[in-house]
């Protein structure tokens, strides 16, 4: 055939262009003649879900339609950001297809939008990933073609200028190419996908948020997170399992500057594909995971618990959003887990009392509150940001790690003694609700207006003394 | 300075008014020479001076040219001339939908439509580097690209949903006495589409079409001026008889040498 010397010169020129399609030759003639047979409209799902698998379906013309948006969203608690995605969510619709399915893609821009967008899929073979063909005025829709070739997981996102912009701002997702007769059956698959924001007001800065060019080409995120905002993956929009279940994760990572080191605390990956390929490294604790880049990650949850998943870039995880969260039900297993031992926190800052380092000053608050219910909302957006991590959504916190909020003894006893907790952190052994606990927590560097409020919150809420703090209290103990 | 400017464009006000009738509610431009983010070789380019409405065509205007040019009515428009979206918000040929107000932009236009209602005027659509001259002027200075605020005020609107359903004139006028150029709709341009870019904004780094991305890292005489880079991917994205709902226009005049 005469194309035997083309694909090699394009790879050539596609490893140039560093778009990271690395291209297998020989797999290309094999894959490029599977016929395929009758049409189907593809499943698209929003995160964190995924379609049904292809299991041992052949392959197929596949329609896809995807809608583009430029919506309002929440990036987290009181923080609103214009989104632009694609399908609606961010990341976009997952696509799952298998090799050799001929894919028509209609890619429709919303008449509201105001701006023309195209998409750049990293499972098409050919010039710019689809980009071109699909560059798409507002009120319009563009189809291209293309057959999938490659099996692996892939990103797709937006490429039309700035680049950079459009990838900030939401317009990334994943595309799915399964081998023939399908990944093996698992249990539980998710959908998960890493992206840095950049905001003109800092991290909690309340109200609506324009994009940042500065930051962004700075590459200093006010937010990383999982699923497109602070609050995505974790509470009640927690991903679950069972116990002795398999897990599945498909993690992309949109950038658009920052490569994620994704970990699941408590579980080790049984199986990796690095960077969604064929390879596949077993026993992993922590993957990296480029930006523009995927792994697929499994492994079976032996133990029931709450297993926290972060860019271990930790600060990211803690301070800018980057944590979810795996909901493990059933039985203890003793002999695996005991439950006496303690569970893998991650302390970085060692023993003793911390500050965070992220500032020296602590600012204060712009907007005090002025109402009592002002106090509960603001406290709430607090406690979202700084203590939910570790206390938990309820206040219930984390056994044998961190203590609880909700009905705490230890909190209704002493309202200064809590305030100065807050103001100065505390470590060392307490006893809480009949349960020892030693721990750290850092020094909050919040005003004494956030104090109050996020007191005031938390006395107020889950069956606590409804104490109301005001700012004098604090700059009562302050003083002392 | 200012008021100098000032008398002078009143003065050429006055003068063009009594020279055409048309002139009403259009300024002076004087022309000058800049280096827009791109040019066709990102040099300097020269606008000459021409009148500029100072107000995008209005929806109430825009009836008025449909019952004198029945031809142009959604009905009767050539297909070629407008694709299926051409004034999709008007109800009747001459009527827009009740949620529409007669003093908001006029929208769902096309370039060939758009080009026919400024000629039907004596006036003609203005070129990028005409549009995009007058629009380097914020409130106070004609060329305020140097400003954060300038660059922040644009982008606010890119960002801020649904401002086409506002009304003409709400913006604050720029230094030319100008309204709208910013923050209300897109609007058409003669040569929209003589930037040549081929959508894939990577590839147009090793063409000499010097647009977007990869480029504008090479090119571009201001990197931050990225909300100027969305108005040339909008250009970008677009073709004569499409019509959108963020896009409208507004018409231009040259200033003809014989009536001097």
């Amino acid at each position: 055939m005469k194309t035997l010397l083309k694909p090699i010169i394009f790879s050539l020129t596609l490893l140039m262009l560093s778009c990271g399609d690395s291209e297998k030759q020989e797999q290309h003639s094999a894959t490029a003649e599977i016929p395929v047979s009758r049409e189907m409209i593809a499943e698209l799902t929003s995160p964190p879900n995924v379609p049904t698998p292809v299991g041992r379906r052949k392959a197929k013309k596949l329609i896809v339609n995807m809608e583009i948006l430029e919506e309002e969203g929440e990036l987290t608690d009181g923080v609103k950001y214009v989104y632009w995605t694609f399908g609606g969510s961010v990341p976009g619709s997952f696509i799952r297809t298998r090799v050799g399915d001929e894919v028509e893609f209609t890619l429709s821009n919303h008449p509201d939008n105001k701006l023309p967008h195209n998409i750049d899929l990293h499972a098409v073979t050919g010039p710019g990933g689809g980009a071109e063909s699909s560059f798409v005025a507002p009120g319009h829709e563009k189809t291209f073609s293309f057959k999938t070739l490659n099996p692996g997981l892939y990103v797709y996102h937006c490429a039309t200028a700035p680049v950079g912009m459009h990838i900030a701002n939401g317009m990334y997702g994943l595309i799915l190419v399964e081998p023939e007769g399908g990944l093996p059956q698992v249990d539980k698959e998710y959908y998960i996908m890493q992206g840095d924001f950049y905001t003109k007001g800092k991290n909690g800065e309340r109200g609506l948020q324009p994009f940042d060019m500065q930051k962004a080409v700075d590459e200093n995120a006010d937010y990383v997170v999982f699923n497109g905002s602070v609050g995505a993956l974790t509470g009640d929009n927690a991903i679950t399992a069972k116990v002795g279940e398999t897990v599945r994760l498909y993690v992309g990572n949109g950038g658009p500057n920052l490569v994620s080191s994704f970990h699941v605390i408590g579980e080790i990956f049984d199986k990796v594909h690095v960077e969604g390929g064929d390879l596949i490294n077993e026993n992993v604790q922590t993957t990296l995971i480029p930006a523009g880049g995927a792994a697929i990650v499994e492994f079976k949850v032996d133990v029931p618990g709450t297993f926290i998943l972060v860019d271990h870039s930790i600060f990211r995880a803690f301070n800018k959003g980057a944590l979810g969260m795996l909901k493990v039900e059933g039985e203890e297993q003793k002999k695996i887990y005991s439950g006496e031992i303690r569970e893998g926190i991650y302390l970085p800052e060692g023993p003793g009392i911390q500050n965070m380092p992220t500032t020296n000053e602590i600012v204060e608050s712009e907007i005090p509150a002025k109402s009592f219910e002002e106090q509960m909302e603001f406290g709430k957006q607090i406690y979202m940001q700084n203590c939910f991590a570790c206390h938990q959504s309820e206040g219930q916190g984390i056994p044998n790690a961190f203590p609880p909020l909700a009905k705490s003894d230890y909190l209704n006893a002493d309202v200064d003694r809590a305030i100065g907790v807050v103001v100065n952190g505390l470590s060392g052994e307490i006893t809480v609700n009949g349960n020892k606990y030693n721990s750290v927590m850092t020094k909050q560097m919040i005003s004494s207006d956030d104090v109050a409020n996020v007191l005031t919150y938390v006395y107020n809420s889950w069956g606590n003394s409804k104490k109301v703090v005001t700012k004098k209290m604090v700059d009562d103990v302050k003083k002392k | 300075m200012k008021t100098k400017v000032f008398s002078l464009f009143i003065m050429c006000l006055v003068v063009q008014s009594l020279m055409f009738g048309q002139t009403k509610d259009m300024v002076l431009i004087e022309g000058s020479r800049y280096i827009p983010l791109y040019g066709r070789d990102s040099t300097v380019v020269e606008v000459k001076d021409f009148n500029m409405d100072i107000y995008p065509v209005s929806t109430e205007e825009y009836k008025q040219f449909l019952k004198e040019n029945p031809k142009w009515r959604k009905s009767k428009v050539v297909s070629l001339f407008a694709d299926k979206s051409y004034l999709t918000n008007w109800k009747t040929d001459l009527e827009p939908k009740d949620s529409i107000h007669l003093n908001s932009p006029v929208n769902y236009v096309s370039w060939f439509a758009a080009k026919a209602y400024c000629e039907c005027q004596n006036k003609r659509l203005p070129t990028i580097d005409e549009w995009e001259y007058v629009a380097m002027a914020d409130e106070t200075t004609k060329d305020a690209r140097v400003k954060p605020s300038y660059n922040a005020q644009i982008l606010a609107w890119y960002e801020a949903p649904r401002t086409k359903e506002n009304r003409i004139g709400e913006t604050p006028k720029n230094a030319w006495g100008v309204y709208d150029l910013h923050g209300l709709v897109w609007e058409w341009t003669l040569d929209f589409n003589s930037v040549l870019i081929t959508g894939e904004s990577r590839k147009d780094v090793d063409k000499d079409s010097n647009l977007f991305c990869g480029s504008a890292a090479v090119n571009a005489t201001d990197l931050m001026n990225y909300a100027a880079f969305m108005r040339y991917a909008i250009r970008g994205s677009l073709k004569a008889k499409y019509s959108m709902k963020n896009l409208g226009f507004r018409c231009v005049q040259d200033i003809k040498k014989e009536n001097k």
